[in-house]
């Protein structure tokens, strides 16, 4: 048994040297793995990079402004959805109502709008709200009713999708033009390059919460939560308050992404891709934050979804078959778990 | 056992921790019969006992985890009741448990201080609540020195990377860097082999050294023999006795920790 205590390398920063002894560096031998540990969204940004460039040889139209500009409006969307997913992995939970609350949300911020001609502003806010209090169920349903988070937000998928539906009657609510409610999908120019109001809304959102995970205490004991519940618990942490925290919170973000997403679109209505809700784990998993908790960066997810779209828009544009992008994504999401294991190894 | 309310003092000194008549019912089963403690102040004092003696449940009294039924607590001569381990805490009692209680993701600094961060003066840390790691790191850094850890070089490694004795020592630490009346450690050779146990017990004896009295549960024999001042025999949900390594043998305190001799 080599002498364990007395002798000791780091391991954890980037580039670590192998260790003194042998048995140490069979175990630190890989400074790959020892970075990739380090650094979680390293491998999306890889994969994105090497991606987004192949694309770019295959069709270089792939480069053009115009076709950035469109992938990264079509990121606002999920890109929202995924980083309230984000928090809610992090904790080791998972939300499978995400579409299902956007949508509700959606339909009231544009119900009240258009069919109440409720002041905008306050319409929003009703629809923030709504998003607030499906958050809440299901950080209640989580914590004090102890149901398991897939479990829990499977349900709250069926309830919300049904008081969606219920409350939007068929209908297709369209926005005057000029109403705040349009507002995210205006367009700023920078130069031949256009993005949305909602893209810089979500750039901004990543960056807060980004903040937040990394710089306060609240994220710290999100990660520590994630990571063990137990050992969080015994150092006085309560994973009650702050797992309400957290879903309340991606209820919120669920609530923008819908503000954005009436503005993407131009309306409201129940007819959304109803793959949301996965392609949202979808981002945050490529974007290597572990589904098993306390693990991974937003900028990670952020990739993550950017990956995504990258694939969907350079398959399109390589004129591959649509069922390529599905495959493309389904080994995508199995190469990235696989990859969170292998860095999970890194461990005496 | 004296009759007065106060516990019973050792050369004058006041013990820091004592218990007097605890009694803890688990459902049906009575864990605790009546037991008493005391810890004096700049000692080791070793907690041993067969399983289903009730050191368990007297060490979760002591520190927080359960509240006892009947019977009295003692924290510097004055009455105290802990209604979970935070307030223990709060009251200068840090305990190690046996699961350590660290997020292995997370790096030694921070969990040295989970649930206690530091956050940056003024309106940043105010406003923003923003942590100062800096600080957190370099206060981590010193703990460790002062306690003589060399393994622990780089406080911004994940826990998970390092070794049961390393983890241990982390576990200690903390408890060093924020217990200012008592530490109690629970099993904490339990899992290691016979280096890290060796290194952990250097640990211990540093801690003692610094002035801090320390309850350390374990049932190996050999290290609490020589680590401990005084040992405390847990039999039947009672004290059975108090002995010192040098009044008595390994074999007679066994002895009476199974009952087969009288203490």
């Amino acid at each position: 048994m080599t002498d364990d205590i007395a002798t000791t390398t780091p391991g954890g920063a980037p580039g670590a040297p192998s260790g003194a002894a042998p048995a140490a560096s069979r175990r630190r031998a890989n400074p790959f793995q020892a970075l990739l540990h380090a650094h979680p969204s390293l491998g999306p940004l890889i994969v994105l990079i090497v991606s987004a460039v192949i694309f770019g040889i295959i069709n270089t139209r792939f480069f053009n402004p115009a076709n950035l500009s469109i992938m990264l409006q079509e990121v606002a969307v999920i890109g929202l959805l995924a980083l309230g997913q984000t928090i809610i992995i992090l904790t080791a939970g998972i939300d499978l109502s995400v579409g299902a609350v956007m949508i509700l949300a959606q339909m009231v911020m544009a119900g009240l709008a258009v069919t109440n001609h409720l002041p905008v502003v306050p319409a929003l806010l009703i629809g923030f709200v709504v998003g607030l209090i499906c958050g809440g169920i299901n950080g209640v349903l989580v914590t004090r009713f102890h149901v398991p988070p897939f479990i829990a937000t499977l349900g709250t998928l069926g309830v919300f999708t049904a008081a969606g539906l219920k409350y939007a009657n068929g209908q297709t609510l369209t926005p005057k033009p000029g109403n705040l409610l349009l507002w995210t999908g205006n367009i700023i120019s920078l130069g031949s390059f256009k993005i949305t109001v909602g893209v810089l809304i979500m750039l901004a959102l990543y960056l807060v919460i980004g903040y937040m995970l990394g710089r306060t205490a609240w994220g710290k004991h999100v990660y520590a939560v994630g990571d063990d519940a137990e050992a969080s618990r015994l150092v006085g942490i309560s994973s009650t308050q702050l797992l309400i925290s957290v879903y309340l919170l991606a209820g919120l973000i669920y609530a923008v992404a819908a503000w954005v997403q009436i503005g993407r679109v131009g309306d409201a209505s129940t007819d959304i891709s109803s793959t949301l809700n996965l392609d949202s784990i979808t981002a945050v998993v490529i974007g290597g934050v572990s589904l098993f908790g306390g693990r991974g960066v937003v900028l990670g997810t952020l990739f993550g979804a950017l990956i995504v779209q990258v694939f969907q828009t350079g398959l399109a544009l390589a004129g591959v078959e649509e069922l390529y992008q599905q495959l493309a994504e389904g080994l995508l999401v199995i190469a990235a778990v696989t990859v969170d294991q292998w860095i999970r190894r890194v461990r005496r | 056992m004296t009759d007065s309310a106060r516990p019973p003092t050792q050369n004058g000194a006041e013990p820091v921790l004592a218990a007097e008549g605890l009694v803890k019912y688990y459902g049906r089963v009575e864990a605790l019969r009546g037991a008493d403690f005391e810890l004096y102040p700049g000692e080791i004092l070793a907690v041993i006992g067969d399983n289903g003696a009730g050191k368990s449940t007297l060490i979760r009294c002591l520190c927080g985890a359960d509240i006892p039924d009947e019977g009295q607590l003692y924290l510097d001569g004055q009455p105290v009741h802990f209604r979970n381990v935070q307030q223990a805490k709060d009251a200068g009692i840090e305990t190690v448990f046996q699961t350590l209680a660290v997020a292995p993701a997370l790096d030694i600094a921070t969990n040295l201080y989970l649930g206690r961060e530091i956050r940056k003066r003024g309106p940043l840390g105010q406003v923003f609540r923003m942590l100062d790691t800096a600080t957190m790191r370099r206060l981590a850094q010193d703990q460790v020195t002062r306690l003589g850890i060399e393994t622990l070089q780089d406080i911004t490694q994940a826990v998970e990377t390092l070794s049961g004795g390393q983890r241990q020592a982390v576990a200690v630490a903390r408890a060093a860097a924020f217990g200012s009346k008592v530490v109690i450690l629970d099993e904490p050779t339990a899992a290691l082999g016979v280096r890290e146990s060796r290194s952990v017990a250097d640990l211990i004896k540093q801690l003692r050294d610094s002035g801090l009295p320390i309850v350390l549960i374990s049932h190996d024999m050999p290290s609490v023999f020589e680590l401990a001042d005084r040992i405390h025999i847990q039999r039947l949900g009672r004290r059975a006795a108090v002995i010192t390594p040098a009044t008595h043998t390994m074999e007679e305190a066994v002895a009476i920790m199974t009952g087969a001799t009288a203490a």
